[in-house]
């Protein structure tokens, strides 16, 4: 496993199981999976199935109830709750399928904020900034609020945000199931060019069709648990 | 950024704000109208029984006050002088010399206080002169005394009349004299008007057979509020032969009714602010509970719970503090106005009062701590409850937040 450089994310017999008393669920059981960098790998299966709880595991924001999470070959599963916010802030860039932008900031300080966090220097934290709105195509709305912003404009900018902090991969939760087939196919674009630009890896659980098409690797879960696992050869950038 | 986060949170919901801000300023304007009124009418009260008689502070041989004999009286004493007069705080000192003695007139006698004073100069300390009703006040060479309306009424003097004294002197030496009455005076208080004689005080040391004593050298300092620091500042500037004695001590029961209004007030506004705390409270519950699934996504992307909770109560205090600070701002002219134009008392009160002895008229008070202590309170009433928010926000978890 020492082998492994370019792995991202390593689970081993990860489990998590919401018990209330009554009923016992198995959300994700026992999942097993290794993402090396660079990938573009969408999580897909029904609902329930158990994709944003294995995201959220993966992600730190949860705690297994059995089994670990390495990243980078760190085990984050031994890891305190200001730790696990810390690893967070340096590793993972996150995109959620309701945007979840800071309403009160606009585009510019939302995608600015998470560097404000990691204490970037101004000087740096400006270059980023240009450069990421000139990625995600927003320039000229650098200055408006989410309200002020369309949906996409919004799931751009929140992609902008997740990459802001230079993360070693990103994770996004239906990033599209709020989008129009356009303005999806827009923002898949977009990700896909940066992951093949600039070698980002990207994890996605969703169940838009448009997204698996583009997926280089397509993880199936079923029940919390691993059912399919292709890889595929490479993914596409509509024209 | 954290500044920034919350100004901007703090109207993202502005009807809510101001109406917050709005209970505040009403609460801090209220309170300070009443703090303001209620210390105008105390600093009245008492500077006026202060400069009935005691003064802010005497300065006596060490204990006198507690046995008050003319055996306990003090020599003049230049050093000590020179050392009361150099404290800056410290405008005059005025000398004293007082015991009692039996005052009589044909058949009729009463027990009298009778004070030698420096005429030239009680007035800075007691306003002895404004009290003049008949006659005319008595100078330092006179040979004549001033009497009490009440005690000239019981004894039937009038000005131009004989008074005579009877008692003990220095060292039990006899004691006696006759007077012409050169004045008649009146104290609102029915106790002092029944029992006070003035002479010059050579004259009463004369009396007294006590040649160049006194009992007491009363101080007439700038401020009144300032008596507690300018005492302990002289009991260190007099060597330990002499006592220094601040009005509280002099006339405790006077402490003791002022004290005892203030806790009323402090009860008053305990209550008006435990309705102000509540209104805030509601506005802190709201801002909290709506937006628990933003600061599940704040934590999520990074953002550490001790520098959100800080967000949280930075909102909370510049909430309070713009209330706060409207609510001064609003109060300076109003309590400016009534502490130019007093309120004045009318009809049957007035002459309630006046019977009373206390004046008819609702003063204001405009001292700075009356106008800063409200936002203070505010502040400590806002960081109390960022309590509830900080509380929430040490238990959120990210997920729970965001799923619920």
């Amino acid at each position: 496993m020492e082998g492994h450089k370019d792995r991202v994310i390593r689970t081993e017999g990860l489990f998590k199981v919401y018990d209330d008393g009554a009923v016992s669920l198995k959300a994700v059981n026992d999942v097993s999976l290794s993402i090396e960098k660079g990938e573009f790998t969408a999580l897909v299966g029904p609902s329930g199935s158990g994709k944003t709880t294995l995201l959220n595991l993966i992600g730190g924001l949860d705690t297994p109830t059995a089994g670990k999470v390495w990243v980078h070959e760190k085990d984050i599963s031994g890891l305190k709750k200001n730790q696990l916010i810390d690893f967070r802030l340096y590793n993972i860039g996150f995109v959620f399928q309701a945007y979840n932008l800071v309403p009160v900031l606009t585009a510019r300080e939302n995608i600015e904020f998470v560097m404000l966090l990691q204490k970037v220097g101004k000087e740096e934290r400006n270059r980023r900034v240009d450069q990421l709105l000139g990625e995600i195509g927003l320039q000229d709305k650098a200055g408006k609020r989410p309200a002020e912003l369309s949906g996409g404009q919004q799931q751009r900018v929140a992609v902008a945000r997740a990459l802001a902090s230079k993360p070693q991969f990103v994770l996004a939760d239906e990033p599209t199931a709020n989008l129009d087939s356009k303005t999806a196919e827009n923002l898949l674009d977009m990700m896909a060019k940066l992951n093949m630009d600039e070698g980002m890896t990207f994890l996605f659980s969703t169940h838009d069709q448009r997204v698996i098409d583009r997926a280089k690797r397509v993880i199936t879960l079923v029940d919390g648990s691993i059912v399919s696992d292709v890889t595929r050869e490479k993914t596409t950038i509509e024209a | 950024m954290i500044f920034k986060l919350a100004w901007r949170n703090t109207w993202r919901n502005r009807r809510r704000t101001y109406i917050t801000m709005a209970s505040i300023v009403f609460a801090v304007l209220l309170a300070i109208l009443l703090n303001s009124v209620k210390e105008g009418i105390l600093f009245r009260m008492q500077e006026n029984v202060v400069s009935v008689y005691t003064g802010a502070i005497q300065v006596h041989k060490k204990g006198y006050w507690e046995e008050q004999t003319l055996d306990n009286t003090m020599a003049h004493d230049s050093t000590v002088m020179n050392a009361l007069l150099a404290h800056t705080s410290v405008q005059e000192v005025v000398g004293r010399l007082e015991s009692f003695m039996l005052a009589a007139s044909g058949t009729y006698t009463k027990a009298s206080m009778v004070v030698g004073i420096e005429p030239e100069k009680e007035h800075l300390v007691t306003s002895l002169d404004k009290k003049v009703i008949s006659g005319t006040y008595i100078h330092k060479d006179d040979e004549g005394v001033m009497i009490s309306e009440g005690l000239a009424e019981y004894l039937k003097l009038a000005v131009g009349d004989t008074l005579v004294l009877i008692g003990q002197g220095y060292r039990g030496v006899s004691a006696a004299g006759k007077y012409p009455i050169k004045a008649l005076v009146r104290f609102a208080s029915p106790e002092l008007n029944r029992r006070m004689v003035y002479l010059p005080l050579r004259q009463a040391q004369y009396l007294f057979g006590a040649e160049d004593r006194m009992t007491a050298l009363v101080l007439d300092i700038d401020n009144i509020n300032d008596t507690d620091r300018v005492e302990r500042g002289l009991q260190q500037a007099v060597d330990a032969r002499y006592e220094v004695l601040g009005w509280k001590t002099l006339m405790p029961g006077l402490h003791q009714v002022i004290e005892g209004e203030r806790a009323e007030n402090v009860i008053f506004l305990f209550v008006l602010y435990l309705l102000i705390a509540f209104g805030i409270f509601g506005t802190v519950l709201m801002m909290t509970l709506e937006r628990q699934y933003e600061f599940g996504v704040l934590m999520a992307i990074g953002m550490k719970r001790l520098r959100l909770s800080s967000v949280v109560v930075l909102e909370n205090i510049m909430i309070s503090t713009l209330g706060a600070l409207l609510g001064t701002i609003l109060s300076i002219p109003v309590v400016g106005y009534f502490y130019k134009f007093p309120i004045q008392i009318t009809g049957e009160l007035r002459e309630t009062y006046e019977k009373f002895g206390f004046e008819p008229t609702f003063y204001f008070s405009i001292e700075p701590w009356i106008f800063y202590s409200q936002a203070i309170v505010v502040l400590c009433i806002a960081l109390v409850l960022s309590v509830f928010p900080v509380f929430k926000i040490g238990r959120l978890e990210p997920v729970r937040a965001m799923r619920d």
